[in-house]
């Protein structure tokens, strides 16, 4: 009932654009009559509101499908054969198949954030309450909630007026996981829409989620100094308990955290994690310890250090339970969407399960309350600590070598790999003696084990890789800034003109997961390159992780040698993934705060500036989630574009402009109504490349704008030919595109420009005031 | 002749790659296409073909048989240390984005092309570059030189030993005309 309500009076509104006062929303929740900006014309969009900015973007970024199968299952009438044109028996053909799965993958992510949002909004308004301020930022961030205050059009105030938005998005969710359904939706561009909606949906979820843990839990708020923590398993006190926890939702780790502080134990116990758990336990207590990204887990556990192991949601690998019982580590599960089998002890009393943990008597139990947890995960890690004894299943190199003895060469499990590592060459060279190859493996092995369930004759060779590199893992010991959460609005104010002016080259937003094609170094190697060229670096979950496992040669890592001030040249770890709502939060209030763009439910005029302004590109080097595919597909919504790296190819659908298409790359001068030719800014929507050299040039190529001034296209300019010349050897050739006028020409390299330029039969145009919106034209023509 | 995906889990579906069960394959198609293009990934850098690189293999065929090369990735420097200026540079997905669109006039903006080689590529991306050109590009043809077996593209060797590659690779250049 009360999401209708809610639809329905936002309905009523998008009849009146732009001058409805006072929004009251009719379930009584939000009545906001301070807020005086107008509600523009898309309060709480439905699935079809933004279907034309959607097409228009579409239109230009023509999505190019890259089946994963040739066969569609999901219904008992298949399967059916999509092979070459044709259709399945519900009549769908290879592309809307393509897309669906896209959107299916999306409905995923969204719902994962989404679900997470929910559980920790009723979380903190149970232990806080609904009038608990939404405090992000003190005097320093008034504009709380950018993306929630866009989309829907409501203020958000407390952490109660956040349960109205969660009504909304999981509306959204139930609406377009629906068109999924055989005989629904048959049009591969209706399909992407609704995979933009589905990203939209996604990021509001982020920014709920991370606003509310940020205002209940006084995460660092918005601080570009937030603590340098430690990272990497060097840092860990393996001499006492470890409490290993794993996930994306921190509520059940800072039931941990409280605990040992309220009983004085917290200097006795290691608390440490991975994943986005992780970098949330250290926006909690800096005290807390992160071991690595996602990738880290298997090789964490065999270790031995853990003594238990917590779990919460998301990204956690599902044979866990079976890899804790080897080192005899207890587990404890604490989400109701992930139980693993174990039973619900949660009204047990907490003595009790704690013996049966202690004992053995269950390898783990499952606790639905984070007190409770934190309670028996603490308690448990001191009793059993000197009775495991840091029990490690990784072998000797004496062992590794005797079974290397035994490997038949078969290849399967180089086969398995994802990486496609020479693992055999590795054991045959292990027989002789010499493990170097093996341990050379470390820095490529995304720890995903698929080689040893391949294997015939059942070798750890993960495990192999981990032992044999042996001290490599030890010396992990690195800084990491806590996640600091959102930008302020005083920095905005200071860059919002450098960026859209083009003075400052870009925003370069590193994101996502740990399936790197080559380990995270390329991640730490891209942010340093573009920091150095006063870029501003954004970082968020594994990647921002990744980044600082590599030190300098003072050995120092990125986080200690760069500011972490959004501003050129700083290096600014916002948080966990539902953090990433920072980082389009920024976007958009660039548009608000800097150039004072109505923001309430005013997404298209939005992200038509961002689009057109703002040079902030996404790079998920090893994106693999369908969680990451929700969030690159907010970014392209918004206008922002994301370089995956070659296993996101594997998202079996590109978005990709076509800079030889001289007409795909017109927009309207929002001064005269004229359409102007502005080159193609950004080229791609969505790009996978196969190399960090490729990478590293399409960043600087996809930060050029049509808004940029002269002086700050010829500054990325500078930097995209400077890249080029040095990675691929040779002048771009398609300078040409991006030069709008003489002006637009970097001094420095002028003459061999305009040599350039004269080859290709180059003609000056103009800088135009850039909209893709008609009716953003102030006058017309006659 | 069956042949299996080299990465054991990347298999298609009811259509797959014809096997190159003889070098002469490769040949009749190179010299029956009237207009064929090669595009080679960055790891032709890297890999090595008989006594030379694969890039350096790449750049005597496309001489032999007056092919046109794009380089994908980062690679065009690569190709002009070595004096061989190819035809273009763009991204892997780029060049499949052009080959697969009906309009695309080719570098030269003299037509489409019939023939696509591909080699260099890692090999999960090369095989669903070659599912999009196999389900979207239905008049151009696909050869795999790759040592793997590539389900996707309409002709590939099966998975060889590197000294069977090889032999395969010289086989072809010289039935060409090549050395
Ligand atoms: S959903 Fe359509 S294409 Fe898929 S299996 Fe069912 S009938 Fe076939
Ligand atoms: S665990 Fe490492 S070596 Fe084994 S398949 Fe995964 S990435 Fe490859
Ligand atoms: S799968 Fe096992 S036996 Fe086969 S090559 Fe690999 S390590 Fe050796």
């Amino acid at each position: 009932m009360a999401k209708k309500a809610l639809v329905v009076k936002a309905k009523e509104l998008k009849t009146d654009v732009a001058v409805v006062k006072d929004f009251e929303v009719s379930i009584g929740r939000i009545i906001d009559e301070t807020w005086t900006e107008p509600v523009g014309p898309t309060p709480f969009p439905s699935i079809t509101d933004l279907r034309e900015w959607d097409f228009k973007l579409l239109h230009r970024y023509k999505p190019m499908y890259m089946p994963f199968c040739d066969l569609c299952c999901l219904c008992t009438f298949g399967k059916c054969d999509l092979t070459q044109e044709k259709r399945g028996a519900c009549g769908l053909n290879m592309a809307a198949q393509q897309s669906r799965i896209v959107l299916l993958a999306c409905c995923i992510g969204a719902a994962t954030h989404l679900g997470h949002a929910r559980h920790m909004v009723e979380h903190v308004i149970e232990k806080f309450g609904r009038r608990y301020p939404l405090d992000v930022g003190g005097v320093n961030v008034q504009l709380e909630a950018p993306i929630t205050r866009l989309v829907c059009g409501i203020r958000p105030r407390t952490l109660g007026d956040l349960e109205d938005v969660l009504d909304y998005l999981e509306d959204q969710v139930t609406h377009l996981l629906s068109a999924t359904h055989t005989g629904q939706e048959g049009s591969n561009l209706d399909f992407e829409s609704k995979v933009f909606h589905a990203g939209m949906v996604d990021h509001v979820a982020l920014e709920v989620a991370d606003i509310a843990q940020i205002a209940a839990y006084s995460f660092p708020k918005a601080d570009p100094q937030a603590p340098l923590v430690e990272l990497g398993y060097g840092t860990i006190d393996t001499h006492k308990p470890v409490i290993m926890v794993v996930g994306h939702n921190v509520i059940s780790s800072i039931g941990i955290i409280d605990y040992l502080k309220e009983n004085d134990l917290y200097a006795d116990v290691e608390v440490t994690g991975l994943c986005c758990t992780a970098h949330d336990t250290t926006r909690y207590s800096s005290r807390a310890k992160i071991v690595g990204p996602i990738s880290w887990q298997l090789r964490f556990i065999r270790s031995g250090i853990p003594d238990v192991i917590v779990l919460d949601e998301q990204c956690i690998r599902a044979d866990t339970m079976l890899e804790a019982k080897k080192i005899k580590a207890p587990v404890i599960v604490t989400s109701d969407k992930n139980c693993q089998g174990l039973q619900n002890r949660t009204n047990d009393p907490a003595d009790e399960i704690v013996a049966d943990l202690v004992n053995g008597k269950v390898p783990g139990v499952l606790i639905l309350n984070s007190e409770k947890a934190g309670e028996v995960a603490s308690r448990t890690a001191l009793e059993i600590a000197p009775k495991r004894k840091k029990l490690k299943i990784v072998p000797s190199v004496k062992g590794i070598i005797e079974a290397a003895k035994k490997c038949k060469l078969c290849n399967d499990c180089t086969r398995a790999c994802p990486e496609g590592l020479p693992i055999p060459e590795a054991m045959r060279e292990a027989a002789t003696g010499n493990v170097q190859m093996l341990a050379d493996l470390y820095e490529t092995c995304v720890g995903c084990g698929r080689c040893e369930s391949a294997c015939p004759n059942d070798f750890s060779i993960h495990s192999f890789i981990i032992a044999t590199a042996g001290n490599i893992l030890k010396e992990e010991k690195f800084k990491i800034q806590a996640g600091r959460g959102a930008i302020q609005d005083v920095e905005i104010r200071n860059v919002g003109s450098p960026i859209v002016l083009g003075e400052i080259p870009g925003v370069v937003a590193f994101v996502g997961c740990a399936n790197y094609p080559h380990g995270g170094k390329e991640v730490a190697e891209m942010c340093k390159e573009f920091a150095d060229r006063r870029y501003i670096i954004v970082l968020s979950g594994c990647s921002a992780m990744s980044a600082a496992m590599y030190k300098d040669e003072e050995g120092k890592t990125l986080y200690e040698k760069y500011p972490g001030d959004f501003d050129a040249g700083g290096i600014v770890n916002v948080g966990s993934c539902v953090a990433n709502s920072h980082i389009a939060g920024a976007a958009i209030k660039i548009a608000n705060i800097f150039a004072k763009r109505n923001l309430r439910a005013n997404y298209e005029e939005i992200a038509d500036y961002i689009y057109n302004r703002v040079g902030a590109v996404g790079v998920a080097w090893g994106a693999m989630s369908q969680k990451a595919a929700a969030i690159a597909s907010g970014c392209w919504r918004l206008g922002v574009p994301v370089i995956v790296g070659p296993h996101g190819s594997k998202y079996r659908r590109m978005l990709l402009g076509r800079k030889d298409n001289e007409k795909d790359w017109y927009v309207y001068d929002a001064r005269t109504g004229d359409r102007v030719y502005v080159g193609p800014v950004p080229e791609h929507l969505f790009y996978t490349v196969e190399t960090k050299e490729e990478a590293i040039v399409m960043v600087a190529k996809l930060c050029m704008r049509a808004n940029d001034t002269s002086k700050g296209r010829a500054i990325k300019l500078t930097h995209y030919i400077d890249l080029h010349k040095r990675l691929y050897n040779t002048m771009p050739d398609d300078i040409h595109l991006f030069v709008r006028t003489g002006a637009d020409i970097p001094i420095t390299m002028k003459e061999e420009i305009l040599d350039i330029l004269e080859k290709k039969g180059w003609k000056e145009g103009w800088i135009p005031d850039p909209t893709l919106l008609p009716r953003l034209i102030r006058k017309r023509k006659e | 002749m069956q042949a299996e995906s080299w990465q054991t889990a990347e298999v298609p579906g009811p259509t797959k790659a014809l096997v190159i069960t003889k070098p002469e394959v490769v040949v009749a198609m190179v010299k029956r296409a009237k207009r064929p293009i090669l595009i080679v990934g960055h790891e032709a850098v890297d890999i090595d073909a008989g006594n030379e690189k694969l890039i350096d293999y790449t750049i005597n065929l496309a001489k032999t048989a007056h092919i046109p090369v794009v380089a994908t990735a980062h690679i065009v420097g690569e190709f002009l240390k070595r004096g061989f200026p190819p035809a273009g540079w763009m991204p892997a997905v780029d060049i499949t984005n052009r080959l697969r669109d009906p309009e695309w006039k080719g570098l030269d903006g003299k037509g489409r092309y019939d023939v696509a080689l591909f080699t260099g590529i890692p090999y999960y991306m090369q095989w669903i570059l070659f599912s999009t050109l196999k389900h979207f590009a239905l008049n151009l043809k696909t050869i795999s030189l790759d040592r793997f077996y590539q389900p996707n593209a309409t002709w590939s060797f099966p998975n060889l030993s590197v000294k069977d590659w090889n032999e395969n690779l010289g086989a072809i250049l010289s039935k060409l005309g090549g050395e």
